[in-house]
This record gives C-alpha cells, structure tokens and sequence, in this order.
C-alpha cells in the first residue's frame, strides 16, 4: 500500500509538473461547456427569410409585419421570378421564400380563401422544418385574429405545459450531452496516451522488471487523472448552475458518485487501448477519430435513439456516454434519485469490470 | 525542388510503412461515412405518447384514435391518473401526456368550448417543440371534423382561411440522409487532415528525428511543404472515397459541378493542414497536440452549422463561426452538391478559406524554429 501510494505521489508530480498540459486539461473542458451551453440551441432564429409581395395590400402588410416582429425572422423583400428565387436559396444565406399572390387581401375578404406560397432551402432539413412550422403558427394565428367578432364554436382549446424547461432553453440537454461527451473523451486520451506512451520511450520496461505489481503500475498511473476529471466535474457543475442557470434538482452527492462510476469506467477504457495499441499515434486516432463522432451521435442529446435502426440502437448501448448522459439528465434536471437509475448504473459498473478485467488479461499475456 | 522531391518520398514512406495508420485513415472514416448518417435522423416520428382519459366518451376514444393513425405517434401508455403517466416521462417511455377532462365531450357540445391538457418533456427542445404542434394541429383538425358534424355549412364558410402552399426546393421529400451525408464527410476529412498533420511534427520532435532536418540547411517553407503535401493528397483520396460512398451508398449526387466542389476542397484542405501544422510547431507532446486538436475539432464540428443551426446563436458565437473552417466546408458542400450552386456563388467561400491557408500556413512556418 505504502509502495502504491508511493507510486501515485510519482505520477501525481509527472502530470502536474507538465503546467501545458494540465492549463489544456482543464481550461478545454471549462470553455467547451461554456461555449456550447450558450451557443446550441435547437431553435431557429434571426433565420433570413425573403419575401416576394405582389399583392401589397392591407392584408399581406399586416401579415408581414407580425411575420417580422417574431424573433425568428428577418424579412428582405424583393421581387423575383422563379429562376431567380433559385440563384437566391445557391447564394446561401436565404432559408425560405414567401410568397403573397396578387389579389391577397380581396381573396381573403370576399371569397374568404387565399393563398401563400412558402418555399423552403431544404438542403438544411432541420432548419427548413422549423421555419416552415413557425411559419404556418404565425399565419394560423393571424388568420384566428382577422375578425374578432367571429368566434368558433365548440373550440377544444389544447393548454400545453412545457415540463422540466419551460423556456425550452438549449442548455437542459446541451450541458448534460457536452459533459458525458468532454469528460470520456479526455478521460480515454489522457489515460491510453499516457500508459501507451511509457511503452513507446522504452520506460514502460523499467516498471515492469521491478517488484512492483504490473497491475498497480497501471492503476497509479489512472489515479490522478481521475482526480483531474473530479475536479473538472466540480468546475463544469459549478458552472452549469451558477452561469447557465441550469438547475440540480437532484442529490449532488449521487451525481458526483455516478460521474466517479463513469470516470472509471472511461479510464478502464483508456487502458483497455493503450493496452491493445503499440504508438501514441494509433491510440490517439483510434480514441480521437474512431471515437469523437460515434460518441456523439449515439449519446442520445443531438439524434434521438429511438429513431435510429435497431442495429444502431443495439451499438448506442455499448457507448458509455449515452447511459451517462441519461443518468446526468436525470439527477440534475428531473431530480431522480438511484431507484430510478440503478439500471444506468449497473450497466456502467458492468463496462467497467469487463474492461478491466479484458485489459489485466491480455496485460499479462504480453509480460510471459 | 530537388530536396521537396526527397523528402516527400520520406514522407511517404513514413505513412505507407505503419499499415495499422493506413488502415485508419482510409478505413475508419468510411466505415463511419456509412454508419453515421443512419444515426442522425432528427426527424419527429415516434413520439412516445400516453393518454389520460377522464372522459372516456366516443369524442375522447375517436380523438385518440386519430392521434395515433396520423403516424407520429406511439400509444406507448393509457393511465389512469397524470400521476402515473408523469412517471413515464420520468423513465423517458412518454414524451407527452395528454390528459382529457372529465365531462368533455358533454362540455364542448354544452358550453360551446373546453380544454384539453398537454404536458410536454420539455428537456429536448426540437422534439417539444414540434411535438407539441403536431399534436396541436391534430386537434385542430379534429375540432374542425366535429364542427362540420354539429354546424350547418353556410355558417362556416364566414371564416377566411389561408391556404399555405409549402414546397421545400432541393431535398423535396426532406431526407434526412440527402442533407446530413455532405455534413458528415465534410467532417470527417476535416478530422483526418487534422488529426495526422497536428501530430507529424511534434511526433518528429518527441522521438528526437527532427534534430537531423534541422542541421540539414533544409529551408523552413520547404520542410512545411514537405509536410503538407502527403496529407493533401491523402485527405483528397479520402475525400473522393467519401464522395463514391455518398454517390452508391446513399445515391447522393452532385448537383453542382465536381471541378468547384475540387476546387474549394483544396484550398480548404491546406487551410485545414496548416491549422494542424500550427498546432504541431506549438506543442512539445503528442497528447498536447492531441488536447488542443480535440478541443478545436469539438469547436469546429458543434459551430459548424451541421447539428444546429448557426443563425440561433448568440451574435459572439456566430462571431466564432466566422473563424471556423468547417463552416464554410458544410456550406459549400451543401451548396454545390444539393443546390447545385456554380464557383461564382461560392466564391466569397473560397477566398475566405484561402486566406485563411495563407495565414495558417505562414505562421506555422514562421513558428517552426530550426534551433532549441
């Protein structure tokens, strides 16, 4: 034990003494859910949208004017043709069309029936999806407004209550994604690099021949990065509540005991490659580029994995991320408690033990 | 000339002689170019509802009814208290509860209007959002099938309507594949550019190699050149593999012209290359390069316009996006292969990138220093 923690102490040193790497260390993980707690959102706004008016009447002002007053849109006008309207959507810039017939207003007052045309640049199917769909609630809702007097009859009147996040502020599932998402990722590189480097100087040899268990050498070597992740965890919770107003509904001690768990879990990863792999270089392409997209895409916050094929729902199970992510939603913004996630967990745990046990395995195979 | 010719062969060499590097660089991203863009599909289908009913009356069971045949939604739950159901929103087996008051069928005949509640898990913003309308919009539909049964026509007709005539141009059936595939190459050379070029020098400077160029009177924009060169050719192989996969894989086919799409990529590729050379003349360890290719690879890829869209972000974000190479890649891709825009129209792309190639590339030369 004295041996053991003689040996973290020596490894505490080697990773603090480099003040590059820990400033990145730390500083990266901070900026990153900043930078992405304010910045992704799943909404559209300020979208440039152009407007071809030829009917110009009563009606088609006010509808553009309720049309611009909404912060999704800014409105240019111009007239164009078709052709025209298509070198437009190739310049960029310009997500959908509008466009109001002559005889807007007259349609509308005596035949009670008009037309708009909304074209959308589905090249971006996210955004035009949005944009047509807030389109048509605006012209619904100026449609519903033209004549007072009138009033429906038998009205069903839907009241929507928005649960958890009532503003629908991108953060309540940006943060909890960026963080499962940073935190394996630098957890894996620092741990794979580090023990695969040792390797690749020729160190790694000197380590083994002396009386020191092979095991433990690797367990050192993961113990301050653990602490490093621990208080980058602190660092992102604190920010995520007192700068980006995101709540902790939950019990913090259990948050901090799960995102230990995930930690682990994404430390026995590292090694499992470090341990698999012969060159930094290897390592870190396989952790770098085989690992940033998939983790990405299968944590569940920017697709939804329901919607994926079932072949892919299966591989999502296999990425840590995307039971972390559930099991941080679920205390911070839910305020669960582990009844509810025990599942999350032990499927964690699960990972971790059979990493661990993989790695400790081939370990020994490569000493004989 | 002469020593550029050498040392690209070295280069070369180098790359080509670790299999398991090849095998990453041409392997991985394909295999992701196939895989991923199954996986982004955000299109709202699927919402997993549960219903409330109170009411339990031939209105309720036929509004119900027409929910779940409009196709977006599943009855994954019929509770009996809005207790229960916020339970499966807890567990995520619902996504919106729809609670149906007692007596509403008899209120809405009586009284002329009543309400319905709608409770939304609200923490994915898109889902909520376009969740809730879809539901809003299947009520109205079906409050306007009621009102065709209990009011006389001529009554109805008082009420002007508009008709929304909606076409989406370039991606008329909204494919999701179509619109993600460009996005998701994009990156992925991206990444590869990236990633090797941040790591050729520094890994030269960590095993002690590059002592040996610099007392060779190598000049230091030839060295670069040497460096860049193998990459640019191998993210261009990379990138035309990727461009075949989008083509048989998906049946994505450049509606604009190949010789712009080449055109941009290249100058994007050395910009791309220098960035990493950059980083590599910074650092004195692989993992440093690693860690700040990571969290400028992060950057680039979330601000690129791809997941999110960049118009929504705060004015200092999309100030950051002005910055990021990847940006003007998705666009241009987007812009050549679905909308078929000409090299005129992507101009301003191409010169923005170019400058910053010029810029990256000359302060990575400038920051390589031959001595200690």
């Amino acid at each position: 034990m004295k041996q053991f923690l003689a040996f973290v102490r020596k490894e505490f040193y080697h990773v603090l003494r480099d003040r590059r790497t820990l400033l990145i260390l730390f500083g990266m993980p901070i900026a990153q859910i900043l930078i992405f707690g304010f910045a992704l959102t799943n909404e559209v706004k300020d979208s440039e949208i152009l407007v071809v008016d030829y009917a110009k009447d009563n009606a088609s002002r006010a509808l553009l004017t309720k049309i611009g007053s909404s912060r999704y849109f800014r409105i240019r006008q111009a007239a164009l043709s078709h052709r025209e309207i298509l070198s437009t959507f190739q310049k960029g810039k310009i997500k959908a069309v509008v466009v109001f017939p002559a005889n807007f207003n007259e349609d509308l007052l005596h035949h009670n029936k008009a037309q708009i045309q909304v074209i959308t640049d589905a090249s971006d199917v996210n955004t035009a999806n949005l944009v047509a769909n807030y389109l048509s609630s605006i012209i619904l809702d100026y449609q519903n407004g033209i004549d007072a007097t009138l009033e429906m009859p038998y009205r069903i009147i839907p009241e929507v209550r928005m649960l958890y996040n009532p503003q629908l502020k991108g953060a309540h599932g940006f943060v909890p994604g960026v963080m499962a998402l940073v935190l394996l990722l630098v957890s894996v590189m620092m741990t794979a690099i580090s023990i695969v480097r040792e390797k690749e100087t020729g160190t790694m040899e000197i380590l083994l021949v002396s009386p020191f268990k092979p095991v433990l050498v690797i367990f050192a070597k993961a113990f301050p990065y653990l602490v490093l992740s621990l208080v980058n965890v602190t660092a992102i919770l604190l920010l995520s509540v007192f700068v980006l107003d995101l709540p902790v509904k939950g019990s913090v001690p259990l948050l901090f005991a799960e995102s230990t768990l995930f930690i682990v879990t994404c430390l026995a990863l590292g090694i499992f490659i470090s341990i698999k792999t012969a060159s930094q270089q290897i390592a870190m392409l396989i952790s770098l580029m085989g690992m940033l997209l998939p983790t990405m895409m299968f944590s569940g916050f920017l697709f939804p994995i329901e919607n994926m094929p079932v072949p892919l729902q299966v591989i999502s199970n296999v990425v840590p991320s995307k039971w972390f992510y559930i099991i941080v939603k679920s205390i911070m913004i839910k305020g669960l408690g582990l009844t509810a996630l025990w599942k999350e967990t032990l499927i964690l745990l699960g990972m971790t033990v059979f990493l661990l046990l993989v790695s400790l395995k081939s370990f020994k195979i490569r000493l004989q | 000339m002469r020593t550029l010719r050498f040392l690209l062969r070295k280069e070369f060499r180098q790359i080509f002689r670790d299999k398991a590097i090849v095998a990453m660089i041409f392997f991985m991203p394909m295999v992701q170019l196939v895989l991923m863009p199954l996986a982004a599909d955000y299109e709202v289908r699927n919402i997993d509802l549960s219903v409330v009913d109170h009411d339990k009356s031939p209105y309720s069971q036929k509004l119900i009814s027409k929910i779940v045949a409009s196709g977006y939604f599943r009855l994954t739950g019929y509770n009996a208290s809005f207790k229960e159901a916020f339970g499966l929103i807890e567990s995520d087996k619902a996504d919106l509860i729809l609670e149906i008051p007692h007596d509403f069928e008899r209120n809405l005949i009586r009284e002329d209007h009543e309400k319905l509640f709608v409770a939304v898990n609200a923490i994915n913003g898109t889902k909520a959002s376009l969740g809730g309308s879809y539901l809003g919009s299947i009520i109205g539909d079906f409050n306007a099938d009621i009102r065709m049964q209990l009011v006389t026509p001529p009554r109805f007709s008082k009420f002007p309507v508009i008709d929304v005539v909606a076409s989406n141009w370039f991606n008329p059936v909204l494919n999701y594949k179509v619109f993600i595939v460009p996005g998701i190459l994009a990156i992925l050379v991206t990444m590869v550019g990236g990633f090797l070029s941040a790591l050729n020098i520094v890994r030269e400077k960590e095993i002690g190699t590059i002592e040996q160029i610099n007392v060779t009177p190598i000049k230091k924009h030839i060295f670069i050149l040497g460096k860049l060169i193998p990459f640019w050719v191998l993210a261009n192989i990379v990138f035309t593999i990727g461009l075949l996969v989008a083509r048989f894989v998906y049946g994505i086919v450049p509606v604009g012209s190949l010789l712009t799409l080449y055109a941009f990529i290249s100058v994007y590729l050395l910009a791309v290359l220098g960035f990493g050379l950059l980083v590599s003349t910074f650092c004195d360890t692989q993992q440093q390069a690693m860690f700040i290719m990571f969290f400028f690879m992060m950057l680039f890829i979330l601000l690129g316009g791809l997941f999110t869209s960049i118009d929504s972000m705060p004015d200092w974000a999309k100030l950051i996006t002005y910055a990021n190479p990847v940006r003007y890649m998705i666009e241009v891709m987007r812009m050549v292969i679905l909308k078929g825009s000409s090299f005129v129209d992507v101009l301003p792309h191409v010169g923005i990138v170019s400058l910053m190639a010029a810029i990256l590339n000359g302060w990575a030369i400038l920051n390589y220093k031959k001595t200690n």
